[in-house]
């Protein structure tokens, strides 16, 4: 090897292989990391996949300083290190790009790249020279950053790009990616891999964190797969199939693909005529929204996070009041009516934040069952409660869902994500609603629940219920829906038979760049 | 004709009067500022202030040197910054009730110390009007109209508006201000990047304390040259009012610190006049103006994402 390919382009050294050995990581009650073995080498896509609490961050903040491990060492290009703090790891040349942006957002694109940096002019800020680094650095991995934007302005896309450009303004040689396209439309998923198979290419090594297997295929060589904080195996992306890692990662078969039967359409649930909304801060959320979804079908809400979904959630579920405009439920006019006589004309709710609008976390199991019929027989007489009812309820759904709790009595705070989940599931299809909103109903839920979660809403489906699919997840929207509306800045770009769409042109609507109309397919 | 030359040396006055009683809110705001900036709310700039009065009038009566007596206010200013840090950065304390705390501590403690230390209210002489003579007969301060509204005033209020270009610089031009800046909107942000958000908000909550030690002393040994108990009589609520109506900014706080000043030079020069509105009324008027300031909406935008929330990393 030539003595100049040991440098990467920024002229730092590169990273020739970092392991980490038999990594150990108790908290208490937990083995968050059991003798786990991984590697990464230059010039190398690295995937780690695994379900939630599979211990992939638990791995990744011991690589960035923020945990240590209990047991095992770390070695850089053949010699152990210790890394202490996020300050150690970035000398080291090791750099994260956080699922939650780490921005300032009230700042500038530079500001952002030189906080934390040695200014050349010591105390004084030296954002002119940033900026021209930037634009170097923005140029050669076609990266398209205005050094002089301000955060907040900037779409999530270019968010994203402003934080490799911070990894890459900092000397990384290996970067950490922690669900990076989880918020991208789908060409600014094809756009941001073409980065960093650039990078790749220059001699980076990636470790790209992921539960999409389309990705892991589309773009990694290896893949390591964690199972309950160990690792199940390190193997060639090109030997293995989709369904080899579904197995390897929830330790059964899974079924990956959703069998959608042929709809069975009835009369209209939900209509909503030229609805419009307007957010606190006076901005219009929804415009002229019309949509009607029938009995048996579930339409799918498609779109970037931020361009009106969790408006629409709410204006339906009565949270929010409409500016203008109408929605019938049932045939009866509904708008402007509370929460509470929502949910009595026949709405049932799964909201996107469950920890914040879908459960009371400091309540138990049971009582969480029954929020929003507590009032009413069989759950109470007059003003008492009745709490043998409220068990057998409680126990009944319990089983029926598969939820996993130690006790009724447990605080919905201590369920892992999936079992709140099939929790808020449960008590909304018991009340046997007319109409359910599932917003983000399998949002950070692993692989074996929502494969349940999904086949539950088809089951509803063939019973006749109708049902709006709210996610960001598109291959979920893809599989659920019979229907999908687009939004775009609140506006419906297009209502399409989800058969007849591909991912490409739904990227297009989704980025507000094509309208599309579709005949609806009768019932 | 006399008339109006009357009324033109009032309204004179009242602009000398204004620019002169600003000197203590933009101490005081400008140092909230930075204290805010990095996401920490000082309640007790009161009570700092009230400390800072009292300690460089002490030593100014005992020694007659106003820079020590100015010097004195700093180190208390800084001693109870640091206080204050200790226990809302260090320990999270709900700020707003260790601010509270601060001040009621000032309050008490400058009352006693006063009572104990010196006990009856006497004058001393303070910072002069600067004259700016350039010749012996000759003095920026005598010509018509400009000399009395910029060239007479005490050094440190000239300080105080040169302040407003300063912490422009700092908090806009430096790597101090940026990080102070950042950990005040996101923390998590600056930490992952390996600022230490405790230190700089530290260093921005004892620079606005001992900006506010400062505050307390150009009352007691530059515009008034008294103690009196409670003397700061509210100005320090008003700064941290004036924090919120100049949007975090340096330059609209001075805004708001001359519109308040001048509000109460016109109460002042009322007074004087013997015009026949209820005194009551016309004191009660800045601090009417400050809640009908923080209700406009709009200016929330501009708040610190972080104002009043501790920091502790590994959270979620």
């Amino acid at each position: 090897m030539s003595e100049k390919s040991n440098l990467l382009p920024s002229g730092l050294e590169r990273i020739e292989s970092l392991q980490m050995r038999g990594i150990v990581k108790r908290f208490p009650g937990v083995l968050a990391s059991d003798h786990v073995d991984f590697d990464v080498k230059a010039g190398e896509i690295h995937a780690l996949l695994g379900e939630n609490g599979a211990g992939k961050s638990t791995l990744m903040k011991i690589l960035y300083g923020l945990y240590q491990p209990d047991e095992g060492e770390i070695i850089l290009n053949g010699r152990p290190i210790t890394i202490n703090s996020p300050t150690d790891s970035l000398e080291y040349g090791i750099g994260m790009i956080h699922q939650h942006f780490m921005l300032v957002d009230n700042i500038t694109v530079a500001e952002n790249v030189a906080l934390g940096m040695k200014s050349s002019r010591g105390f004084r800020l030296d954002l002119d020279v940033v900026s021209a680094r930037i634009e170097e650095l923005a140029e050669k991995y076609g990266l398209q950053v205005n050094p002089r934007a301000i955060i907040s302005k900037l779409a999530v896309g270019q968010r994203q790009r402003v934080e490799i450009v911070k990894a890459l303004y900092r000397g990384a040689a290996l970067l950490v990616l922690d669900e990076p396209t989880a918020v991208l439309t789908p060409q600014e998923v094809d756009d941001v891999f073409v980065i960093f198979r650039q990078m790749a290419a220059d001699g980076h090594a990636l470790i790209f964190i992921s539960h999409k297997l389309d990705e892991i295929f589309a773009l990694t060589d290896r893949v390591s797969v964690l199972r309950d904080g160990r690792m199940v195996g390190t193997v060639n992306t090109a030997d293995v199939t989709k369904a080899d890692l579904a197995n390897m990662m929830v330790g059964r078969e899974v079924l990956l693909e959703r069998v959608r039967p042929p709809s069975q359409l009835g009369d209209v649930r939900l209509k909503m005529d030229q609805v419009n909304v307007v957010n606190d801060d006076g901005q219009r959320t929804l415009k002229d929204f019309s949509l009607e979804v029938h009995s048996g079908e579930i339409v799918g809400v498609a779109g970037i996070s931020g361009n009106g979904q969790r408006s629409l959630a709410r204006t339906i579920a009565g949270l929010r009041a409409v500016e203008s405009g109408k929605i019938w439920l049932d045939g009866r006019d509904v708008t402007g009516l509370s929460p509470a006589e929502m949910f009595n004309s026949g709405l049932s709710y799964i909201p996107e934040e469950r920890m914040h609008d879908g459960v009371v976390k400091d309540f138990s199991v049971a009582e969480n069952m029954i929020l929003q019929d507590y009032i009413r027989a069989p759950f109470s007489k007059g003003i008492f409660l009745d709490f043998k009812t409220i068990e057998q309820h409680a126990g009944q759904l319990i089983s029926d869902f598969r939820v996993k709790t130690p006790s009724q009595e447990t605080p919905a705070k201590n369920l892992s994500g999936g079992n709140i989940q099939k929790l808020i599931l449960a008590r909304e299809l018991a009340r046997e609603p007319r109409f359910l909103i599932a917003a983000q109903p399998t949002r950070g839920v692993d692989i074996g629940a929502t494969e349940y979660i999904h086949n539950q809403l088809l089951q509803q489906r063939a019973n006749g219920l109708a049902t709006l699919l709210i996610s960001e997840d598109l291959d979920e929207v893809k599989a659920l829906s019979d229907r999908i509306v687009v939004l775009f800045g609140g506006e419906i770009m297009g209502i399409v038979n989800s058969d007849e769409v591909t991912t490409e042109e739904l990227g297009l609507m989704m980025a507000g760049e094509r309208r599309m109309e579709m005949p609806q397919a009768t019932a | 004709m006399n008339g109006e030359l009357t009324t033109i040396a009032i309204i004179l006055g009242i602009i000398h009067q204004g620019i002169r009683l600003a000197t203590p809110y933009l101490f005081a705001a400008l140092g909230e500022t930075f204290s805010q900036r990095s996401g920490v709310l000082n309640l007790g700039v009161e009570g700092i202030m009230l400390m800072g009065a009292f300690f460089s009038f002490y030593v100014a009566s005992e020694t007659g040197n106003l820079w020590l007596a100015l010097l004195a206010a700093i180190i208390i200013g800084v001693l109870m910054g640091l206080f204050m840090a200790v226990v809302s950065i260090t320990f999270q304390a709900e700020q707003g009730i260790s601010g509270i705390g601060l001040y009621l501590f000032g309050l008490g403690m400058s009352s006693l110390l006063f009572k104990t230390m010196i006990g009856s209210v006497t004058g001393i002489t303070g910072f002069s009007e600067l004259q700016f003579c350039v010749t012996d007969s000759f003095c920026l301060a005598d010509i018509p109209v400009l000399g009395e509204i910029f060239f007479s005033h005490s050094i440190l209020t000239y300080g105080a508006f040169l302040l407003v270009p300063i912490s422009v610089w700092l908090l806009k031009r430096t790597t101090w201000g940026l990080k102070v800046r950042s950990v005040g909107q996101n923390p998590e942000a600056a930490d992952s990047v390996g600022v230490s958000v405790n230190r700089a908000r530290y260093a921005a909550v004892i620079l606005g304390s001992a900006l506010a030690g400062i505050a307390g002393a150009s009352l007691s040994i530059s515009l008034l040259n008294v103690f009196q108990e409670n003397m700061i009589n509210g100005i320090g609520f008003i700064a941290v009012a004036l924090v919120y109506f100049g949007g975090w900014s340096p330059v609209g706080v001075m805004f708001g610190a001359l519109l308040f000043s001048t509000i109460s030079a016109l109460q002042l020069w009322g007074q004087v006049l013997g015009l026949n509105i209820s005194s009551n009324i016309s004191v009660m008027l800045p601090y009417i103006l400050t809640i009908v300031a923080l209700a406009i909406p709009f200016r929330r935008a501009a708040q610190p994402a972080a104002l009043t929330k501790p920091f502790s990393r590994g959270e979620n």
